[in-house]
């Protein structure tokens, strides 16, 4: 395992190259869910808003 | 000339949002479990190299990503340019999706080889190498598309301006494919499409195209996702997606 570990003495830029490219990856799927989420929240923030203008139209109506 | 009915329906939002729901979980999960194989493969299977030692295991790595950047590039210009010409605004999503994508993968594929540079060449970067340049004016086009759109208030005149931008900056894609053959630079040559076949044994040939594999259908799930959100940003006050929304339990 120490062996694994030690990459036969390039252990620093192995793991970090991995590291980073790991990194990338997982910061990749946080932004795209994140954005996906957001634009669905924006969405529902617009049905909302849609529908208290629709009733205060029939309050006023009233 | 009339088109055929799987045309139209690739044209149409709530379709092709549907599609990406359905397929996403696949494309996510079989590009997971490729990446997991392929990197326990290419770093604890695979044997050393006889001239690198260790430090070649990037090898599973670095070409994979810069190929996804430069594959990303084609699919964003390809997208911009069929929504330039034939005003498709599904195709412009799909360029806007995937330039963020496509620059951090370049950026990846930037740093893993210079970190392979260092043990190997004896420096993190070397200014005048063709590879390295044009690999490096692939990442500012994709961030130069990206500043571009952000210039536009109007998201229309965003999408054909940036278009023109991404199609034109498509033929820089060839010359980093054929950088390492037309000059002699310190970069390798081609591995995979090698005269005379790859230049690599079977064992780590398999690994080195697993990871090719999983990079491709990780780069897809993040592709649709993000075309998820762009179309929902942009249809959102139409009734489908209410629909969606409010289905979706708000």
């Amino acid at each position: 395992m120490t062996q694994f570990l030690a990459m036969g003495g390039y252990a620093a830029y192995v793991w970090t190259a991995y590291g980073i490219t790991l990194l990338v990856l997982v910061l990749n799927v946080a932004a795209a869910r994140r954005s996906h989420r957001g634009a669905l929240r924006r969405a529902r923030e617009l049905a909302g808003r849609e529908t208290s203008r629709k009733q205060a139209t029939v309050r006023q109506l009233r | 000339m009339r088109l055929p009915r799987w045309f139209h329906l690739l044209g149409s939002p709530p379709f092709v949002y549907r599609l990406a729901s359905k397929l996403n979980p696949w494309i996510c999960g079989v590009g997971c479990l490729l990446l997991a194989v392929g990197g326990y493969w290419a770093l604890a299977i695979a044997p050393p190299d006889y001239q690198q030692g260790e430090v070649y295991r990037i090898i599973y790595i670095h070409p994979q990503t810069a190929y996804v950047g430069t594959m990303a590039y084609v699919v964003m210009a390809v997208a911009a340019g069929i929504g330039f010409v034939w005003r498709i605004k599904l195709a412009h999503a799909v360029a806007v999706s995937t330039a963020p994508i496509g620059a951090s993968f370049t950026f990846c594929a930037l740093i893993t080889g210079s970190i392979w540079g260092r043990p190997t060449w004896g420096t993190f970067w070397a200014w005048g190498d063709p590879r390295i340049m044009f690999e490096t004016l692939l990442l500012f086009l994709f961030l130069g598309y990206l500043m571009l759109r952000a210039a536009f208030d109007d998201r229309d005149k965003a999408d054909r301006v940036s278009a023109i931008l991404a199609v034109v900056g498509v033929v820089n894609v060839p010359i980093i494919h054929y950088s390492v053959i037309w000059w002699n630079t310190l970069h390798q040559g081609p591995t995979l499409f090698a005269e005379g076949g790859p230049a690599m044994t079977n064992d780590m040939l398999v690994p080195f195209l697993i990871m090719f594999a999983g990079f491709t259908f990780f780069f897809y799930w993040l592709l649709l996702t993000r075309l998820q959100a762009e179309i929902v940003e942009r249809e959102r006050g139409s009734r489908w997606i209410q629909e969606l929304v409010a289905g979706a339990g708000a």
